[in-house]
């Protein structure tokens, strides 16, 4: 395996979690009862959590003056390797929880099987997070199946979310080159694998949420190579400005 | 030079900050003493990925040691194999309990996957055991939020990892 495609597939880790975390974190002070403000940010600080351990990763593989923070405030869109689904915008409730759900249950078979990584890095990270991971994807999913099977409004709001964010969940479950050669080389995870498993527990909680899953459409992709939707820039000008305004300040 | 007992001893005053009726030993965050020459290696390892009290642990470890003259400290981090609630020692749930945080009941990490049974968690300050949970997260990344039915008291319940 060469250092360079470890560094790329460590990043995607890293800046997936990182700016589902940012996203997240958006909401604190305005969920709408407190319980739940509360369990977005955990799940916001679990996230960052996870990103830091996988930049710190990266940064060491990187070597030179590379640190999670260089890694984290001074690349620009095009350098960040995050799926293209978690930097869509908060919306409403709905909007959040849909994206939650889709990735979170997706994230849980992941690590699953990165658990199992021969990288022995990523393999300990894996393991620490996914009891985290466990308690996120209870909690999307049983929203989506409060917020389908509630009121005709609740429905109707998370069905329209759901078609919403549809064609931003291709891209987390098809393999690129780098994903079928880091799967090769026993780091990465069989993605088909993945995918089974997400469809089925997707068809099951829906079902449950009498909802409907959106007809196969177009699915965007390229965060995974750096080709990012507009709203990175918006996220990363927010997360990054202060240690841009003031280069090498401490604490 | 201390021995790993003495050290141990020293690390009994630093206290979790977000719970601090526990020490760091109560909670089994400390992994490995050792000595490599005169400098001391502590490994410590996070409740969560994302728990913010490690820095503020490390710091209070190296001051605690500093003030029995162990000059050279390095606390270093490490995940695995990952922390469990298994971990807590018998007297930090006792301790847990007492401070009115209901200490983990399932014996090891929460395995009921995507849906299951909730556990019975008794409530610390009426004992009974008829309560329901408000939310799976509570006031820090390592705790729940509930309710006790009988005495009306919410209360937080440290979860099963």
């Amino acid at each position: 395996m060469n250092n360079s495609d470890l560094y790329e597939y460590t990043l995607r880790l890293g800046d997936t979690a990182l700016i589902l975390g940012q996203r997240l974190s958006e909401w604190c002070g305005h969920g709408p009862v407190l319980e739940q403000d509360i369990a977005l940010t955990n799940i916001a600080l679990d996230q960052i959590g996870q990103a830091r351990q996988f930049l710190q990763y990266a940064a060491e593989l990187k070597g030179g003056d590379t640190t999670e923070d260089s890694l984290a405030y001074h690349r620009d869109a095009h350098q960040f390797r995050n799926l293209l689904l978690v930097e869509q915008d908060n919306g409403h409730w709905g909007d959040t929880l849909a994206r939650q759900f889709f990735f979170d249950t997706y994230n849980y078979f992941l690590f699953e099987r990165l658990m199992k990584s021969s990288d022995e890095r990523i393999s300990s990270i894996a393991q620490k997070a996914m009891k985290e991971i466990t308690y996120h994807a209870q909690w999307s999913a049983e929203w989506i199946i409060r917020l389908g099977d509630g009121t005709e409004e609740s429905h109707d709001k998370i069905q329209k979310s759901i078609n919403d964010i549809w064609m931003w969940t291709g891209e987390m479950l098809e393999a690129d080159e780098l994903d079928l050669r880091m799967h090769e080389a026993g780091i990465g995870v069989d993605l088909t694998e993945v995918t089974a498993l997400w469809n089925d527990k997707v068809d099951e909680i829906l079902k449950l949420a009498t909802l409907e899953k959106p007809e196969s459409a177009q699915h965007q992709r390229g965060g995974k190579r750096g080709v990012h939707s507009e709203k990175l820039g918006y996220v990363l000008a927010e997360m990054q400005h202060i240690p841009k305004s003031y280069p090498n300040s401490k604490w | 030079m201390f021995s790993e007992e003495e050290i141990r001893g020293f690390l009994q005053d630093v206290t979790d900050p977000e719970i601090p009726v526990l020490t760091i030993l109560d909670m089994g965050v400390v992994r490995r003493i050792h000595w490599e020459g005169e400098a001391l290696h502590i490994d410590i390892t996070p409740t969560y990925t994302g728990c913010p009290a490690m820095d503020v642990i490390a710091n209070d470890i190296v001051k605690r040691l500093k003030a029995e003259g162990v000059d050279e400290v390095f606390v270093k981090e490490v995940l695995s194999p990952a922390w469990t609630t298994d971990w807590l020692s018998e007297d930090g749930r006792r301790k847990l309990e007492e401070y009115g945080i209901a200490p983990p009941v399932d014996e090891s990490a929460d395995k009921r996957a995507l849906f299951g049974a909730q556990p019975t968690v008794r409530c610390p300050q009426c004992k009974s055991e008829n309560t329901s949970r408000i939310s799976q997260f509570g006031s820090t990344a390592c705790k729940a939020l509930y309710q006790c039915n009988d005495c009306k008291e919410p209360f937080d319940y440290f979860k099963c990892l």
